[in-house]
């Protein structure tokens, strides 16, 4: 065990899934082509004052229940202002002593197992700024401000999370929060989520915080835990050998998997924060809680407890089904469906999650309706057809589309369970495999796998297989005797 | 023909609806009136438009009658943005700035008929109370090409007192509306703030900025607040109240005089007021003394707040997307310095300077919390008075129109806090959001003097009542300058 420990708090600025910006009517759409989404307000011509947009306040408060955290009935913006080419305005409105969301915590997984709750400090709401493009245009910068305006809720904890690992489990278990919610997409690779993370390292068992830096920007899972490993190794180094860690900026550079000082203006040592004498005090009333609660959909945690108490599953499969919403969505409706969750579990796990790997799909825009695949379990279940030829079928319906009843019959898919077909097949069988039939009668049971195997392929792998065996066994204990 | 010079709206009007006289023709005249003038009061004249709106004016009078604003010539401070006109705020930063659109006053006015002649001069991002600050030079006030005109509306004062205009728009922050009202011997109201939406009025301080009219007679004024005011979703510190009622009573009030202001006034200024509260005991209303104990501080926590303010607000101003940009800069930084070294004048820097200072770490406890709190302080003065009056007779400025260069601090050798006491009388309400309006009330060696009348939030109606009482009474606000 290392004599160190490191100590990490992440301040995730997550974008709000609103339709229009935080203080303007423009649209916040990813992609568009640069400045076609920015308007008077989102270029900060003379004049022009900010609204707030009340479905980034009604956003942050379901955020806030959710995590338990204290709305605040009455909360301010602030003016933090630095110069930057990207930051219109030459201020950013934020929120400096009156966050909307104070306290709260987040239960996450740790390494081995258990739960840690991980409580936060606040969250609050604030405006993003817009993009500096780097690329040469004639050796000048160029400016995209589509998403300059664009809301985020900045979430920060407590420096409670002991390790990148932990880290990175608060990042996801965020992740999937802010998507159940609705209030995020989620999309890391188009900057949804982004992440700051304050780190420090110290002796085991110092009770005192190490002094720590700040690495900005990083955007995903994968970026994160390497950042922190990188950076948490560097300040041991430096501690080991002597030296003192520096308060300062980092920036993460994934090519050389390293961090360095951040150079940028967007550093300042004094911000100037003052209330915003543009926008009036957001007061927070008692209905507006009440709605926002109404539509907090069931959590994951409630999620994992319920599929494990109540529909029987395992706990690494309910973990499984409720890492991502939609996931979780498909699993709920297919169970829903079949009247049978382990299946559809084992289906959504398998067949259905293979699809979507293969596809590349979404969980969102699987090609096999939840209902459907719920009957296609529940025709397996009622014997109808055999779980090879379900396997088929769903290819089938992922492919080409199609109802699974209607399907069985066009196809003839039926399982046959007719004693007498069966019985003429396995007579068939014990005619033709003489010696295979001697092994079984001298006692060789596990031949009995072949003939019913022989059985089923004669059927086209449409009879019942535990009716073949049957009338197999019981044929040859006939004849024997 | 001719129109008579000093005509009020209410007289274009009825001449206007009689077909007396054409929108078109009435348009001409006034800009022929601008293109001889020699005040400096217009930034830019808008002739062909204003024409060609005067012309649909006309239609509509024809097919509909005369009504609300329609074919009456009106100018714009040079602080409201209006699409496709170049909108300056005098400043060189914005000298070439044309907004892709108008602010909601120039919109309602334009809705409601009026023809805007031209954008008027002002102290350069309405810093200042003598519009010596413009990047397009100084205005003169029409009683006396000598004196200033006041500011920072004094491109819009000087043009409504020399008949250029019959009312022009204007905004008030610490008394940019009732000062240079007062200096040119016309009517102006800052209304309550939150009364007129702010959007497309380019900030100086968001908290104080009040846009409001001018115009020769408080019967006027009244009619102009109704084409200005009303709840604005563009900006959310616009109130949502209904429109500004006629009915308040006008016998029996009790007016207030400010213990305060007795002190430091200049003897025949303090007895050109006290003439007027005569006027308005023989009207029939109580002269009652009252207390602003809070009010010396007035000045200092305005210059603070108003600066802090400011110094955010005019961030934006960096020569990247648009306004003055240095010739090929180094780098980023040296942009940003050069473009706004450049692009602002003296005054502009100094406030911005103030104000960055009065925020920063280590002093933000000592200047703006501090200022406030005597903001809180000094509004509460003003709410404890309003229990025992219905309306606040004050002085409108500490002196008559002065000599221009006579207080301007262009550099380090000069005190620019002498300049910002021409403010003690109507910063005050300022700081308290509260109505006040600016009147004539006398003349001293040849130079118009203004009183003001504060009320309570949302008063309006009753300062105009008493303003048009007074107006009936007295014919201080039918002077006008000499030829």
């Amino acid at each position: 065990m290392s004599e160190w420990e490191s100590v990490i708090g992440l301040e995730v600025h997550v974008q709000l899934k609103t339709r229009s910006k935080i203080f303007s009517g423009a649209a916040t759409a990813f992609g568009a082509p640069p400045n076609t989404q920015a308007c008077a307000v989102d270029l900060a011509l003379p004049g022009v004052l900010p609204v707030l947009n009340a479905e980034a306040v009604r956003m942050a408060i379901v955020f806030g229940l959710a995590v338990e955290g204290e709305i605040a009935e009455r909360c301010r913006f602030d003016r933090k202002s630095y110069f930057y080419p990207d930051l219109p305005k030459g201020y950013q409105i934020s929120q400096l002593d009156e966050p909307i969301v104070a306290g709260g915590h987040l239960d996450v997984e740790t390494e081995d197992g258990s739960t840690k709750r991980i409580h936060l400090t606040r969250a609050h709401l604030e405006e993003d700024a817009g993009k500096s493009l780097h690329e040469d245009y004639d050796g000048k910068t160029g400016i995209d401000l589509n998403r300059a305006g664009t809301p985020l809720l900045e979430v920060v904890s407590e420096p409670e999370l002991a390790s990148p690992e932990e880290a990175g489990s608060y990042f996801r278990t965020l992740h999937t929060l802010v998507r159940t919610l609705g209030i995020c997409d989620g999309n890391l690779n188009e900057g949804s989520m982004r992440c700051d993370a304050n780190v420090s390292v110290r002796r085991r068992g110092a009770t005192d915080l190490g002094e720590r830096t700040e690495i900005k920007n990083l955007n995903s899972f994968r970026f994160l835990g390497k950042a922190l490993a990188f950076e948490i190794e560097r300040q041991i180094d430096v501690l080991e050998s002597g030296g003192r860690i520096e308060r300062q900026t980092l920036l993460y550079d994934a090519e050389r998997d390293e961090t360095r000082p951040m150079r940028g203006k967007e550093l300042s040592d004094d911000y100037r924060y003052f209330p915003d004498p543009d926008l009036l005090p957001v007061v927070v009333t008692p209905s507006m809680l009440d709605q926002a609660r109404a539509t907090i959909p069931e959590l994951p945690a409630a999620k994992r407890r319920r599929y494990v108490e109540e529909l029987g599953l395992t706990d690494y499969d309910a973990r499984w089904l409720t890492v991502d919403p939609d996931t979780a969505g498909y699993f709920d409706a297919a169970a829903a469906a079949s009247g049978q969750p382990k299946a559809a579990a084992n289906w959504v796990m398998g067949d259905v999650a293979a699809a979507v790997s293969r596809e590349e799909a979404g969980w969102t825009e699987i090609a096999v309706p939840a209902a459907q695949l719920g009957k296609l379990i529940e025709r397996i279940e009622d014997g109808s057809i055999s779980g090879k030829i379900a396997k088929s079928l769903f290819k089938t319906l992922w492919d080409d589309g199609g109802e699974v009843d209607a399907l069985i019959e066009s196809q003839g898919l039926k399982q046959v369970s007719d004693s007498d077909e069966i019985g003429a097949i396995v007579r068939q069988v014990i005619d033709a495999n003489p010696a295979q039939v001697e092994q079984v009668r001298a006692g060789k049971t596990r031949v009995l796998g072949f003939l019913v195997g022989q059985a089923m392929k004669a059927s086209g792998g449409k009879a019942n297989p535990r009716r073949v065996s049957e009338l197999l066994q019981e044929a040859l204990s006939a004849d024997g005797s | 023909m001719t129109f008579p010079r000093f005509a009020t709206i209410a007289e274009m009007r009825s001449a206007l609806a009689s077909k007396t006289i054409s929108a078109v023709e009435l348009a001409r005249e006034h800009l022929d009136r601008i293109a001889a003038s020699d005040l400096n009061s217009f930034v830019t004249v808008c002739e062909d438009d204003a024409v060609a709106t005067a012309r649909e004016a006309d239609g509509h009078i024809g097919r509909h009658g005369q009504s609300g604003l329609v074919g009456v010539p009106v100018a714009h401070k040079d602080v409201f943005c209006t699409a496709g006109v170049r909108t300056t705020c005098a400043s060189r930063m914005l000298a070439g700035f044309v907004p892709p659109y108008d602010a909601t006053v120039v919109a309602r006015f334009r809705d409601s008929g009026a023809i805007m002649l031209g954008k008027t001069n002002m102290d350069e991002f309405a810093m200042g109370s003598s519009n010596e600050n413009s990047h397009f030079g100084s205005v003169s006030n029409p009683w006396d090409v000598t004196r200033v005109p006041g500011g920072s509306s004094g491109g819009s004062a000087a043009a409504v007192a020399a008949g250029l205009v019959p009312a022009a728009t204007a905004t008030d922050t610490g008394g940019s509306i009732r000062q240079p009202a007062a200096f040119c011997g016309i009517s102006g109201l800052k209304p309550t703030y939150g009364r007129v939406s702010r959007y497309g009025m380019v900030a100086f301080a968001s908290s104080l900025d009040q846009g409001g009219p001018m115009a020769r007679s408080a019967e006027d004024l009244r009619l102009l607040l109704q084409h200005m005011e009303g709840h604005d979703p563009l900006d959310s510190t616009s109130a949502d109240i209904g429109p500004t009622p006629r009915e308040a009573d006008r016998v029996g009030l009790r007016i207030g005089v400010v213990r305060e202001y007795g002190r430091d006034l200049d003897a025949r200024l303090a007895a050109t007021v006290d003439e007027a509260a005569a006027v308005f005991e023989r009207l029939g209303h109580e002269r009652v003394e009252i207390s602003l104990p809070h009010t010396t501080y007035a000045t200092a926590a305005y210059y603070v707040v108003a600066s802090a303010e400011a110094s955010t607000n005019l961030s934006r101003y960096d020569g990247v997307r648009y306004g003055h940009r240095a010739e090929s800069p180094n780098d980023l930084d040296d942009l940003y310095a050069r473009s706004r070294s450049e692009g602002f004048g003296a005054e502009v820097k100094r406030r911005i300077l103030t104000g960055t200072y009065a925020l920063s770490i280590g002093y933000y406890d000592a200047y703006y919390r501090k200022a406030q709190r005597l903001r809180r302080l000094i509004r509460q003065d003003f709410l404890d008075a309003f229990r025992s009056v219905e309306a606040i007779l004050a002085p409108a400025t500490p002196s008559t129109a002065f000599e221009k260069g006579a207080l301007l601090a262009p550099d380090e050798t000069k005190d620019p806090t002498v300049m910002y006491e021409q403010d003690v009388y109507t910063v005050p309400a300022s700081l308290a959001g509260l109505p006040a309006l600016s009147i004539p009330c006398g003349i001293i060696d040849g130079l118009p003097v203004g009183m003001q009348l504060i009320g309570p939030h949302f008063g309006e109606d009753r300062l105009l009542a008493l303003a048009e009482s007074f107006q009936q009474e007295t014919d201080w606000h039918q002077r006008t300058p000499p030829r």
